[in-house]
């Protein structure tokens, strides 16, 4: 017991004693309690997202029972097409037109399927389902750029940036600063790395899924390479820039931590965004997650071309290089 | 004899420390010089900043005659006293990344050989001896064939069998004209290796000279051991300068023929005489204070 006690005092002072590690550990849990509550907040915690063509008045005088129904969203649209795409994209779960008593659901969508016995039980079997115009997206076409995006995340952000710390914390940074090797180089040398392992690792998944699940790929291979490589260099660089100077595993830790988890949850990896707060969709943008999946999606499920996927490509290029310029210009070997 | 490098007025600040505290230095080419002193004495400060490592609060270096830049970076090579290597790979990859980084090297079969690597190359840096370990950082240092070679106490932590054969390797190293700069907390390896030592305490440097010279400066005497219980109890008598260390008794003499006869006059037991040279220790306790003879 002595024993014990003297390691557990050890090892508590050594955590109490490293104040950048002790204010992340605090800080992260406070801006992720703060920071969820705050973009999800409301009385109601939302289930559905429900399209209405007419906004929500025609809504509460047509169907009053589905507008009082709790833990729906309502997304009111002017625009039928525009609706209609969101529901075989997955980004709403139901789009209703309570004057004419029409409704669409994507057929492979869980959450489809469970507003439409909601609807049932609301209104009654009136309403009459409309088939989405052209291929409705799979749940899993919808979710897999999602999924690999997040894998990519992780792997660049913490493959980088903790094992850089780690460097600088052995000391082997200190022995490449003996030598004629410059910050870029090496630098550079790390992402490359590390964006070829990435990339083959997503290439080989996607490859090996694609053989049970068949995928749904209406664009170009190549196009959807080049945002994946795009976006991993961008999530690289911003490791790198993490780890330019710490030699705290912990406290660079807690700042991955930090910048993983609101990339994780606000780039519509998980559910979309539509119709949450405004800022909310204006922080999303300032993720290159965000980008890597939106094009992604444009890309294999709607066959978007480069042209029309450049605003992202540009977003992750600029991003990436702005990003390794500083991570360069203040790194530090020791 | 050209001088490799120059430290002008070196003084370095950490905060509520002064660890470099005004170091005017001069090492000339081919020779072996040891930077001693105690802990916290400001060797490795001072030997970093010689490296180029770290930057002085004040003062100059120079490497023949010049400032640090990016040739300076090719031509030094330099063994930390603390490194941890690219993890996952063997000596030879190991020693091929290294290499990859120099514009000049020393042929790869020269390094091996030098650093008697070749029963090693395959093997798993981790799973390297403390020794080997060494000797596979003393190959990195010598990669780029450098003229000059920082040493920060290469055998700390090496057994004696280990660190004689480091010994051997700096020697063999040292007979390419190479210079070499080596920090150590062993008198007996500065006495082997060094050509010419500085002793520094508390960022100064308070000795400076050949290993002989020093000795000879700072002692000029023999040191004669009796055992107490030989001595008789008449020592305190004879006007000799005695010391007590334990249950010997040492005695400070200048004319060993005098004093022998003194003693054998005087009736003491000279049986177990035992007659000893001072050493760097004895140097080293001296000139840094921790004990005046």
């Amino acid at each position: 017991m002595k024993k014990f006690l003297a390691v557990l005092h050890a090892r508590n002072m050594e955590f109490l004693r490293d104040r950048s590690a002790l204010v992340w550990n605090l800080a992260m849990p406070f801006m992720l309690v703060f920071g969820l509550a705050f973009t999800f907040s409301g009385n109601n915690k939302e289930l559905f997202k429900v399209g209405v063509l007419g906004g929500e008045a025609t809504l509460q005088q047509c169907a009053p029972q589905l507008h009082d129904t709790l833990h729906l969203q309502f997304v009111p649209y002017d625009d039928a097409e525009t609706a209609i795409n969101k529901v075989k994209h997955h980004q709403l779960d139901m789009l209703v037109d309570p004057a004419a008593k029409k409704y669409w659901i994507n057929a492979s969508s869980p959450n489809g399927y469970m507003m439409e016995r909601i609807l049932w039980g609301t209104e009654g079997r009136d309403y009459a389902r409309q088939a989405a115009d052209g291929r409705e997206i799979r749940y899993v076409d919808w979710f897999l750029p999602g999924i690999l995006g997040m894998n990519m995340m992780f792997s660049c952000l913490f493959g980088v940036g903790y094992v850089i710390t780690r460097y600088r914390k052995n000391g082997f940074l200190k022995r490449l600063k003996a030598t004629p090797l410059n910050a870029f180089s090496f630098l550079f040398a790390q992402l490359v790395s590390r964006l070829l392992l990435i990339m083959l690792i997503t290439v080989i998944v996607y490859a090996g899924s694609n053989l049970f699940v068949d995928f749904n790929m209406q664009g170009s291979y190549w196009t959807l390479l080049l945002v994946a490589s795009l976006g991993a260099m961008c999530m690289i660089a911003i490791g790198l820039l993490i780890a330019a100077r710490t030699a705290s595993e912990e406290f660079a830790g807690g700042i991955l931590n930090m910048v993983t988890w609101p990339m994780m949850l606000l780039s519509g990896a998980w559910f979309s965004l539509e119709g949450t707060h405004e800022w909310v969709r204006q922080l999303a943008q300032l993720f290159p997650l965000t980008h890597v999946i939106d094009a992604s999606r444009a890309i294999m499920n709607e066959g978007a071309t480069l042209a029309q996927v450049m605003p992202q490509v540009a977003i992750l290029a600029g991003m990436g290089v702005v990003t390794l310029a500083i991570g360069a210009a203040i790194f530090k070997w020791e | 004899m050209n001088t490799v490098i120059r430290a002008v007025k070196l003084v370095k600040h950490y905060p509520g420390v002064v660890a470099v505290d005004g170091i005017d230095l001069d090492i000339p080419q081919g020779i072996c010089f040891g930077l001693l002193g105690p802990n916290g004495a400001g060797k490795t400060t001072t030997i970093e900043i010689l490296e180029g490592i770290h930057q002085a609060t004040s003062g100059q270096v120079l490497y023949k005659g010049e400032p640090l830049g990016q040739k300076y970076r090719e031509e030094v090579g330099i063994q930390f006293q603390h490194t941890a290597l690219q993890e996952f790979l063997t000596v030879r990859e190991t020693l091929q990344m290294f290499e990859q980084l120099y514009q000049r090297t020393m042929p790869m079969d020269e390094i091996i050989k030098l650093c008697a690597l070749e029963e090693l190359l395959d093997r798993d840096t981790r799973k390297l001896s403390g020794g080997q370990r060494q000797r596979l950082l003393l190959g990195l240092a010598l990669v780029n064939d450098p003229e000059l070679i920082f040493l920060d106490e290469p055998t700390t932590g090496l057994d004696p069998q280990a660190r004689r054969h480091f010994w051997d390797l700096v020697t063999l190293v040292k007979s390419r004209n190479k210079t070499i700069v080596l920090t150590t907390h062993y008198m007996e390896e500065a006495y082997a290796l060094c050509d010419e030592i500085a002793i520094m305490d508390r960022g100064r440097i308070v000795s400076r000279g050949t290993p002989a010279q020093l000795l000879s400066e700072h002692f000029g005497d023999v040191i004669l051991q009796i055992p107490k219980e030989d001595t008789g109890n008449r020592l305190s008598e004879l006007g000799l300068n005695v010391l007590q260390a334990g249950d010997t008794v040492e005695i400070r003499s200048k004319g060993l023929h005098n004093t022998l006869k003194l003693l054998m006059d005087n009736g003491v037991n000279l049986d177990r005489l035992h007659i000893r040279a001072w050493t760097l220790e004895d140097l080293f306790i001296n000139v840094t204070g921790v004990h005046k003879p």
